[in-house]
């Protein structure tokens, strides 16, 4: 039997579908094959590279602004539109709303990727003409930046149930931005002292760490990617992504839907 | 057992970005309504109807007090599965077309999926919407939103529903729509709550109403009751062309129509004026009550309440 989550979730994706979200596959079949036709002609030995590279970053960007962009309305603008008012008034509780809307949202970002992904493959066939074994390491990245989706998700529905949209993207684009430097950051406060010391480090292991979601030039380049890093960022990002649905939901939970 | 009973339900809000101020939405609210009841819920805008309505569907949280519906705690999610509700000037999802709205809030509340196919046919010819099942409820008008509003309030088959303003931008015909679908709730043995401004609408469905005026509660009865309380006046026709200056000075107001003279007199008037008339030896033809319209209530009670307000200030 589906539960209510089910129905909020499936609900939220057919909100993005029907708002035409998953036109961006065509934006991106655009400049994905426009790359590969051009590199082809080229044809300086690093066509698989230039792709693989393009096409994955490519993947994260597409999909990191639709996250932002649906995930900081999910929440405010339901209330500024009042359509949560005839679901709250049902059996539904705050946090399966929250939680609905969460996996709808991740659920469109899945489905987009897989839509991309194909074109990735698909650009790549067409500038190598076969598959290699270590092709297949091109999985590995997608599945990180769905992990990654998985925490910019969570952080836009944390920001959304406090926030306004556009200060909510504000939030949610900044993370991102600290997020992709939280290596340099960590080594940052490691090289402080003191109060400012602590801050640093504290500050430095509160942003999202997406640096170590980013594998796509070491797959490019064909090196394999260590079991002990997929399982370390699967637990990472759900953690994170648990943490920040946690305190959207806390929020949620209190508020007056004036 | 009444439907609903409001225990003190009380909200202040904080107000003001840097300092931050109390503003009293509601005082402490008490009053119950019976089951099978149409009960309307009167007041100005901005008297606190809508504040009321969101405290007890849980939108807003109270600082005070609590409430029981259908013999239970307001918060118990088994009463949200038992009430339906329309808020003001409601807005749905305007991607979805009416049939798929009524089946996401038939899954949301519950339904099983094979009543729910019935329900939902069912509520769409209720409510007129037959023929635009498929269309996409953004290019739905006002009124054809209201009676989606208003299907997916009664589409899981409550026990009590509650409408915040449902004849809020009708036309004369939409709300008449919404008066018979009212009256047919009620014949189904539902408790219908709701607040409105337009007081010929309450005065057309209510068996009792609640007045609210800047957040406090200023009544609560049939309507009769109330009306006759505040303004109980009766007409005293007699024969005659003149208006005797004793009767003047009973403050009536006086009306002579050929024969016929036709006084308007407060309730309590009333036996001076018949002793005032055999005094003139006049001869009197008829005393009638004269049925105060809610409007005139309204307008006095709330007239009332702002001098108090004033005078105490």
């Amino acid at each position: 039997m589906r539960t209510r989550i089910g129905y909020i979730a499936s609900n939220t994706f057919r909100e993005a579908v029907r708002d035409r979200v998953l036109y961006n596959l065509i934006a991106f079949a655009l400049l994905l094959s426009g790359a590969a036709i051009l590199v082809g002609q080229i044809s300086i030995e690093i066509e698989k590279l230039v792709v693989i590279n393009l096409g994955l970053t490519a993947v994260s960007l597409f999909g990191v602004v639709i996250a932002i962009f649906i995930g900081i309305g999910l929440v405010s603008k339901e209330i500024e539109k009042r359509t949560l008012y005839t679901v709250l008034s049902r059996p539904v509780r705050r946090w399966e709303f929250i939680v609905g809307k969460f996996f709808g949202l991740a659920g469109t970002l899945v489905v987009n990727t897989f839509f991309m992904a194909i074109g990735v493959f698909g650009a790549l066939f067409y500038v190598s003409h076969k598959f290699v074994r270590a092709d297949a390491l091109i999985l590995v990245a997608l599945y990180f930046i769905i992990l990654e989706f998985l925490i910019i998700c969570s952080l836009a529905l944390l920001f959304s149930s406090f926030s306004s949209p556009l200060l909510s993207a504000v939030f949610a684009f900044s993370l991102f931005v600290i997020g992709s430097f939280a290596e340099d950051l960590r080594n940052f406060a490691k090289m402080a002292h003191g109060v400012s010391g602590l801050l640093a480090t504290g500050a430095a292991y509160l942003v999202p760490n997406f640096s170590a979601f980013n594998v796509i030039t070491s797959i490019a380049h064909e090196q394999p990617v260590a079991g002990q890093l997929i399982l370390q960022n699967s637990l990472y990002a759900l953690f994170y992504a648990a943490m920040a649905l946690s305190g959207a939901v806390l929020i949620f939970e209190r508020r007056d839907l004036k | 057992m009444p439907a609903i009973e409001i225990l003190g339900l009380e909200k202040t809000y904080s107000v003001g970005f840097w300092r931050k101020r109390p503003k009293r939405a509601l005082f402490p609210l008490r009053f119950t309504v019976e089951d099978g009841e149409v009960f309307g819920f009167l007041g100005p805008n901005g008297a606190g109807k809508t504040t009321t309505l969101k405290l007890l569907m849980g939108l807003v949280y109270p600082t005070g007090g609590s409430a029981r519906i259908l013999g239970r705690e307001w918060t118990d999610p088994w009463v949200k599965a038992q009430i339906g509700f329309l808020p003001e000037q409601p807005y749905f999802y305007d991607y979805l077309t009416a049939h798929e709205l009524l089946e996401y809030y038939g899954q949301l509340s519950g339904v099983p999926a094979k009543q729910r196919k019935q329900r939902v046919e069912k509520v769409l010819d209720q409510v007129g919407l037959r023929d635009v099942r498929g269309v996409q409820l953004r290019k739905f008008s006002k009124g054809m939103l209201q009676r989606v509003g208003i299907g997916q309030a009664i589409l899981h088959d409550p026990k009590l529903v509650f409408f915040d303003e449902p004849m809020s931008g009708l036309d004369p015909m939409g709300r008449r729509e919404v008066r018979d679908l009212m009256e047919q709730l009620k014949h189904e043995g539902k408790t219908v709550f709701f607040s409105t401004h337009i007081l010929s609408d309450a005065e057309a469905l209510c068996d009792r109403v609640a007045v609210i005026h800047k957040g406090e509660l200023r009544d609560v009865g049939a309507i009769e009751d109330l009306t006759s309380s505040v303004l109980g006046k009766v007409e005293v026709i007699w024969q005659g062309s003149q208006v005797p200056a004793s009767i003047k000075a009973l403050g009536a107001e006086c009306h002579v129509t050929g024969d016929r003279v036709r006084a308007i007199i407060a309730e309590n008037q009333q036996d001076a004026m018949i002793d005032a008339l055999r005094r003139e030896r006049l001869r009197l033809i008829a005393i009638i009550p004269v049925r105060t319209s809610l409007e005139a209530y309204f307008v006095e009670k709330l007239r009332r309440a702002e001098t108090t307000a004033g005078s105490v200030a």
